[in-house]
């Protein structure tokens, strides 16, 4: 299984300068996404996500268009060909 | 010979430096830009000199980075300095301070964290180990947040033995002989407004503590209200404020050189967090608490802008420099032991820390 990632330009230099990632889950969820994407890019990795396997409070991260926050959070399912893209949220001062 | 002076703010880190022993500062930055650095930490213990920044990185995340060439590369580890082990359940939330250990403990650099939390490294900051003794501790569960969270914001490294004191909002003072376990509540004397009395045995907000430069034992604390001297390594508190136009407020700085003196920034109240008639002054004792000075030369007549725990420092010269950096994004730097100010920087973000270091 193949999901791709899509990442905001500021955290393309932590994958390498790519926006675009394709990504094999180790598990068909979201958090298993992460954990693959942890062994590629582990700094990327935590930005996105605290050690404690929660996503960061204002990283948002969407599964084909839909925020899984209002799913299942990290254990939104993922499948093959998804669109997984990750944007901050509206924060900030 | 030549001083650097970092300052960590709420949108980067910039590096100012003075070649002519710190009559006028060069100001380099921002580096980090748009992060918040609410911590820094000087190490000039290696042949380079190791600046340690404890960065939130907006949206992304809190870790420790560091530079060993004054800014130009700042590098993390891939897992991140400091990482709470999977057993704890915890997440890092804000590192608040990174303080190098003393020439005799090369490599050791010791991190405050939030959620209360005390680390150590051994490899100048690279990577730390959490401090299980203190995580563990039973009091834990019920050290309260302060206002700006809750948090491990001071670490002490005795110089010469493993005692380690570390103060935080708002489990008070601890202390442990060894550094690693048996800590023990150090506030007996620290009263605590806000809490029903007697105080208690912990629970006391101490916002900053710094030991003297005569003995290590004798300690000042800058207290939510109340500004106390240990002569005991925190065993027993007794109040210093008298003289004082007002006892809450921030930092408290003792000079690592002169015994007796020691400078706090005094602000009217908790619920009134501006100096005292909107005059921005530092107050200096120079007889470890009996009396205090009011100093302000060089400092703006008119100030309604606070300074924060980590937003002073002193440093290593002689006489001893003091730093101070305010809400409003100033920084005063005084190479006189506080008698006059010059003005390193305006305008920054908000000052969230500062520290000095004299560069080999």
């Amino acid at each position: 299984m193949t999901v791709e990632v899509v990442l905001p330009g500021v955290l393309a230099d932590l994958a390498g300068g790519e926006r675009r990632l394709r990504v094999d889950p180790a598990a068909p969820t979201v958090a298993g996404l992460l954990d693959a994407l942890a062994a590629r890019h582990p700094v990327l990795e935590r930005r996105i996500r605290d050690e404690a396997g929660a996503l960061r409070r204002f990283v948002n991260v969407y599964v084909d268009g839909d925020d899984v926050r209002f799913s299942a959070g990290a254990q939104t399912p993922v499948h093959d060909g998804a669109v997984v893209q990750v944007l901050p949220s509206v924060a900030g001062g | 010979m030549a001083d650097l002076l970092a300052i960590g703010t709420r949108k980067g880190l910039w590096l100012a430096r003075s070649d002519d022993d710190r009559r006028t500062w060069t100001l380099d930055g921002p580096h980090l830009v748009a992060q918040e650095v609410a911590a820094v930490g000087l190490d000039v213990r290696g042949a380079a000199p190791r600046v340690l920044a404890g960065v939130q990185y907006g949206h992304w995340g809190p870790t420790v980075t560091w530079s060993d060439d004054l800014g130009r590369i700042w590098s993390e580890t891939d897992e991140g300095a400091i990482r709470f082990p999977a057993d704890t359940g915890a997440a890092l939330a804000r590192v608040w301070q990174l303080r190098p250990d003393v020439a005799a403990r090369p490599g050791v650099v010791w991190a405050g964290c939030e959620p209360h939390s005390l680390w150590r490294s051994e490899d100048g900051g690279e990577s730390f180990a959490l401090v299980r003794g203190l995580w563990d501790h039973p009091h834990r569960p019920t050290w309260e947040p302060g206002g700006g969270g809750g948090a491990v914001h001071t670490v002490l490294p005795h110089p010469t033995a493993d005692r380690v004191v570390v103060a935080m909002s708002a489990g008070g003072v601890y202390a442990s002989e060894d550094g690693r376990d048996g800590w023990a509540p150090r506030n007996s004397g620290i009263t605590a407004p806000f809490l029903p009395e007697p105080a208690p045995e912990y629970g006391q907000c101490v916002h900053k503590v710094a030991p003297d430069a005569g003995d290590p034992d004798r300690l000042y604390a800058q207290n939510h209200f109340g500004v106390f001297r240990s002569d005991d390594a925190g065993v027993g508190w007794t109040s210093i404020a008298a003289g004082l136009p007002a006892d809450f407020g921030f930092p408290v700085l003792a000079s690592p050189r002169t015994p007796g003196t020691a400078w706090v920034v005094p602000l009217v109240a908790d619920a009134d967090r501006t100096p005292p008639g909107g005059r921005l002054r530092v107050h200096r004792t120079r007889d470890a608490g009996q009396s205090w000075t009011e100093l302000g030369a060089g400092l703006p007549e008119a100030s309604w802008t606070a300074v924060l725990r980590d937003a002073a420092c002193v440093d290593e010269g002689d006489p001893t420099g003091v730093y101070v950096g305010t809400r409003d994004g100033c920084v005063y730097a005084s190479a006189d032991e506080g008698d006059t100010f010059t003005t390193v920087a305006q305008h920054l973000p908000d000052v969230l820390c500062v520290r000095a270091a004299r560069l080999p």
